[in-house]
């Protein structure tokens, strides 16, 4: 199995230890994983209110270079992924689009031919490796581990440009591997809510108070921590927790996992090599829960 | 077929007041809708249950209510399509709206919001000796906009009305786009200069998180949150760019058509502005908390092998079309 490793801006930044357990994981189950070259940020959602153009064109460049190494595309972050879907879907769904774009990116010498189609490590576990393979994989099953699911709302919205209709499983695709790995499922309605991270810089009262309506809901249903596919949701829920904590007046302590994370320590990885020492919330209480010591 | 629905009610003139689930057992027609259903209950059942419905055909947007989590139109949803494995629906009234009664919400503060965006034509112009002239291209572009039914569906899930019910919300922003890009509102260009600024203060468009929960659950396919992506746009061209918002998007774009990935470092000083020093401040404890974790993004932030060709595209797709 390879592909065509796409990281993703926040791992090569603010959350360099989903970089580090990706990579691990991936070699441990034998998924190679080949970084895209001279690879650029997908947009985030956030390039479209200013110049959507340059956004998709920039995709249409990473999906190219994909396509000349003759490899699927492998995300490991739900905004790039959803972001990546939709300009992907905007492209396929018009072909005068599309070769408008094109005729920017023949400079370069690159033509997107249409055929990527860019899948999170989330759905490349169950779809393609199996989650009979993952289990043969699994030293330490994470039983009596308390996880709730986080999704990240690029990769449950909007379906249409995340193929649900032909895979209704992805959306519950986070329970099955939480279940999967032997750790107790938390289902909350949460789950495919916002974690605010997109206005933490605009209205930072409003993104904390998400971060403090789903990580205290969960801690309330005794979970012991809360897993996510999404970077972005990981800064806002485990980085600005201490903020939530205030403006809610309690504690409350709830280690945020990176799904690679999550992953890594049924593995048998120690907490250390899944880099749990980067998170701003303690996740000692975890570790001692699996007996994960370094 | 058998179905089970679920129902969270509520009953003002209870003892005590709060709401409480109650399940219904009942055989419905295989095509039957989830307001079919619940017709069916009130009628043969239990007729306190209250709800509000009127066309059944998806037009009126009486009946947007949560089924199994989510807004829908209840006319619109088919039962069968609806059940757990259990057979049974979940039904709850619509969200961010106050419960009047069972399945009713009070609907005061939706409409309050839609008449904040003052939705009526506002030509500012001199006024045209016959009639004002529109293209077709630019009513078919607002079609989509104004395909909405008002059933408050994109209100009921929105995250940012669930901590903040100040934001002005996906409905009413979606309705202001419908006028800002009227090619009849506003000066004689069509511009309406001053609605964008109303729109860019506090609980406008810049406090959309862009969770795309009103797109998913729109039954008519107005997509409120990309109007309010427009609107950011059209406020962005139109240089209204002195807020948080604004900055952030200019700030983010710039630093990928600079070196093609984002500079997580600078992206929230140039948000807030370089001279912001008490917004500067605040970052402090995060960005501390952040380095001795070693997870501060790197001070040098690098470009991507061949950043020209991402500067060479961004000029391109910058330059106006011919």
């Amino acid at each position: 199995m390879k592909y065509a490793y796409f990281p993703g801006c926040v791992s090569q930044g603010g959350a360099p230890e989903l970089h580090t357990a990706t990579k691990l994981i991936c070699q441990k189950l034998g998924i190679e994983i080949q970084e895209i070259s001279g690879w650029t940020c997908c947009g985030a959602g956030v390039m479209q209110e200013k110049n959507q153009l340059f956004s998709d064109t920039l995709n249409a460049r990473t999906f190219a270079k994909a396509e000349q190494a003759g490899l699927p595309i492998l995300t490991i972050c739900s905004t790039c992924q959803g972001v990546m879907g939709q300009a992907n879907l905007r492209m396929k769904r018009d072909p005068e689009y599309l070769a408008q774009i094109n005729s920017y990116l023949a400079e370069e010498g690159l033509e997107y031919k249409g055929t990527a189609e860019p899948k999170h490590l989330l759905w490349i576990l169950i779809e393609d490796y199996g989650l009979d393979n993952l289990l043969a994989q699994v030293t330490r099953p994470l039983s009596g581990l308390r996880v709730a699911p986080f999704y990240g709302c690029y990769i449950v919205r909007p379906t249409e440009a995340l193929d649900i209709e032909e895979h209704p499983e992805r959306q519950t695709s986070l329970e099955t591997l939480i279940e999967k790995v032997g750790a107790t499922l938390v289902d909350f309605a949460g789950k495919t809510r916002c974690c605010g991270f997109p206005i933490l810089t605009i209205n930072e009262k409003n993104s904390v108070a998400m971060v403090a309506k789903h990580t205290a809901e969960v801690k309330e249903l005794g979970a012991d921590a809360m897993v996510t596919p999404c970077p972005l949701c990981h800064l806002n829920l485990d980085g600005y927790q201490p903020k939530a904590s205030k403006q809610l007046n309690r504690s409350i302590n709830l280690p945020i996992l990176h799904l690679p994370q999550l992953i890594g320590l049924a593995l048998g990885f120690s907490h250390q090599e899944m880099g749990l020492q980067k998170h701003i919330i303690d996740t000692k209480p975890l570790q001692l829960k699996i007996g994960a010591g370094s | 077929m058998d179905v089970k629905v679920n129902i969270r009610r509520y009953d003002p003139d209870a003892g005590a007041p709060a709401s409480f689930w109650q399940e219904f057992s009942l055989a419905v027609p295989e095509t039957a809708t989830v307001l079919d259903a619940l017709i069916q209950i009130r009628e043969e059942m239990d007729g306190t249950l209250s709800l509000r419905c009127s066309c059944r055909s998806a037009i009126c947007g009486s009946c947007a209510m949560r089924v199994n989590g989510h807004a829908v139109l209840a006319c619109k949803t088919r039962a069968s399509e609806s059940l757990n494995s259990e057979g049974v629906v979940t039904v709850e009234p619509a969200g961010n709206m106050p419960v009047v009664k069972d399945l009713v919400v009070d609907f005061d503060t939706f409409w309050d919001k839609i008449r904040a965006v003052e939705p009526y034509l506002q030509p500012q112009g001199p006024e045209p000796e016959g009639e004002y002239i529109a293209s077709n291209e630019s009513m078919l572009h607002l079609s989509s906009v104004t395909a909405c039914i008002m059933c408050g569906a994109c209100v009921s899930d929105c995250t940012v009305l669930e901590v903040d019910p100040t934001f002005l919300g996906p409905a009413a922003l979606a309705k202001a786009y419908r006028f800002t890009a009227d090619p009849r509102d506003g000066d004689a260009a069509g511009v309406s200069q001053r609605r964008l600024e109303q729109l860019s203060l506090p609980s406008g468009m810049w406090d959309c998180t862009r969770c795309n929960e009103c797109v998913q659950v729109c039954p008519k396919g107005v997509a409120p949150m990309d109007r309010i992506m427009a609107l950011r746009e059209q406020a962005i061209s139109l240089g209204l760019g002195d807020n948080n918002g604004a900055r952030h998007a200019e700030a983010f774009t710039e630093s990928v058509a600079h070196s093609g990935r984002l500079d997580e470092l600078r992206l929230p000083v140039k948000t807030v502005g370089m001279f912001n020093l008490p917004a500067l401040f605040s970052f402090l404890p995060v960005g501390l908390r952040a380095m001795t974790h070693g997870k501060l993004p790197p001070l040098v932030h690098k470009s991507v092998e061949n950043v020209q060709s991402v500067r060479r595209l961004f000029s391109k797709v910058s330059q106006p079309p011919k």
